[in-house]
């Protein structure tokens, strides 16, 4: 509820980085996720993920900034417009979606902590309470479930920090209240319902790298030229379509980030 | 223990019969109500691989209830069972074949060398296919001792079945399911180790 009061009722703004594509069924975005603290099945979390309590909810922040602390929800939403971003999704495991996010420029939020110029990367945390979170226990990840960005891809205006899809506040499963969206790398970088918020000076090591680095990267950019092990990756199902479409460089978002990336093998840093 | 005679071949056997068909209702109902989530394509997938396996497991099964609890009768629906995990095995295969590479056979290849669940998957149902060939009757008589050795195959393709099913699911780190499948072929196949070194 205090997230509705946080959405304002109005037309959101026709955003420049949203595609036109058709967005996909409201039904199939919010049963079909991978959330592991809520089960391994892509049915499970929105099933199990009831029992998770989003408000009251507070984000920390530390590591190289000037202003670290405990900030409330509503500390952190407060100063910021939010508006709607219609992004593909591209998950590793070969399928996809077209979600009308509402959120903020990440970039937005992390300019208020001041980070020194020690903060080469930021590092993000999801919540890990085996009270909300039954399926922990499971330990088929090293939990907190954590990801990290490059201080550039953080500050990329197209990186998001979503509080809502479709017009409603995130459902649980989707990563209630707050999360992460880079459209141009695999789904799993993004991170949801995040705790805490580091700036740090060494590449974060990722919860998928550590458990099989061979096959997660730190980048993990959609890439249809660079296999993975497991799934073909130069197409993908469009949730909702029968036939296959063709992966696109980056996710499509080629223009706007390629830059960031220029001069390095991407088939080594993966 | 034995079931009385008419009632086994009747009744028993028939119902065993409508009961392995029921998963491809299931899955066909499922498809035609929309009611197998967001994809579809992928349950019905998973869910013939799935029964692929079961009946396999459950083929293996019958000879050892024969040794263990004596029921014999079981062995007459070995040929049946062992028949619907490559029916279960086939609509698999096609699934893959032509909802998830619409028949690009270079990309289909190519997915055998590349992605080692595709390739013991692959030969796992090369290996099926030889004995689904002589399963009739006719066969095992012309085949005499070799049919006995020929049907020994389904030991390495159990095994490469639930490896199958073991990789594809742990490069998400959820191994718990196919675990429970390794678990049941460990004792199915240790009953037979068993068996073998005490005589």
């Amino acid at each position: 509820a205090l997230l509705g009061t946080a959405l304002p009722q109005r037309a959101w703004a026709k955003s420049a980085f949203s595609t036109d594509e058709t967005p996909t069924d409201f039904a199939d975005i919010t049963t079909y996720n991978n959330f592991y603290e809520f089960g391994t099945g892509k049915d499970e979390p929105a099933i199990k993920a009831k029992t998770l309590i989003t408000s009251p909810w507070s984000v920390t922040v530390d590591g190289a900034c000037e202003k670290p602390g405990t900030y409330t929800l509503e500390d952190i939403l407060k100063p910021h417009a939010l508006e709607e971003r219609i992004y593909r999704m591209r998950c590793v495991e070969g399928w996809s979606m077209v979600i009308p996010w509402q959120g903020f420029p990440l970039g937005q939020l992390l300019k208020r902590f001041q980070p020194t110029s020690k903060a080469k990367f930021v590092r993000f945390e999801t919540l890990a309470d085996p009270k909300q979170m039954p399926e922990l226990k499971q330990n088929v990840l090293d939990w907190p479930y954590t990801e990290g960005l490059r201080m550039d891809e953080a500050m990329h205006p197209l990186t998001l920090l979503a509080t809502g899809l479709y017009n409603k506040p995130l459902l649980n499963q989707n990563g209630a209240p707050l999360r992460l969206v880079v459209p141009w790398k695999y789904g799993f970088k993004s991170i949801k319902s995040i705790v805490r918020i580091s700036f740090v000076e060494q590449q974060p090591v990722s919860s998928w790298e550590k458990a099989n680095a061979r096959e997660y990267g730190f980048y993990s950019n959609v890439n249809p030229t660079v296999d993975h092990p497991r799934w073909a990756q130069y197409n993908e199902r469009r949730i909702g379509e029968f036939s296959k479409r063709k992966t696109l460089m980056f996710n499509g978002y080629e223009a706007q980030v390629a830059s960031l990336y220029s001069g390095m093998d991407l088939r080594k840093n993966y | 223990m034995q079931l009385p005679e008419p009632l086994f071949s009747r009744c028993i056997k028939p119902l065993v019969f409508a009961l392995a068909l029921l998963p491809l209702v299931l899955m066909g109902f499922g498809v035609w109500q929309d009611r197998l989530g967001a994809n579809p394509i992928e349950a019905v997938t998973r869910s013939s691989g799935d029964w692929a396996l079961r009946f396999l497991l459950l083929t293996l099964a019958l000879s050892s209830l024969r040794r263990l609890i004596g029921w014999t009768q079981g062995i007459r629906l070995r040929r049946m069972l062992g028949l619907f995990a490559f029916f279960y095995a086939s609509i698999h295969l096609l699934l893959y074949l032509w909802l998830d590479q619409f028949f690009d056979w270079q990309g289909i290849w190519r997915d055998i060398l590349k992605r080692p669940f595709i390739t013991v998957g692959m030969l796992a149902f090369l290996m099926l296919l030889p004995l689904a060939i002589t399963s009739p009757k006719a066969m095992l008589r012309r085949l005499g001792k070799r049919w006995k050795t020929l049907h020994t195959l389904i030991y390495p393709l159990s095994i490469l079945a639930v490896l199958h099913f073991w990789w594809m699911k742990d490069a998400k780190s959820d191994t718990s399911e196919p675990l429970i499948y390794a678990l049941i072929l460990a004792a199915l196949l240790g009953e037979r180790l068993y068996q073998r070194f005490k005589a």
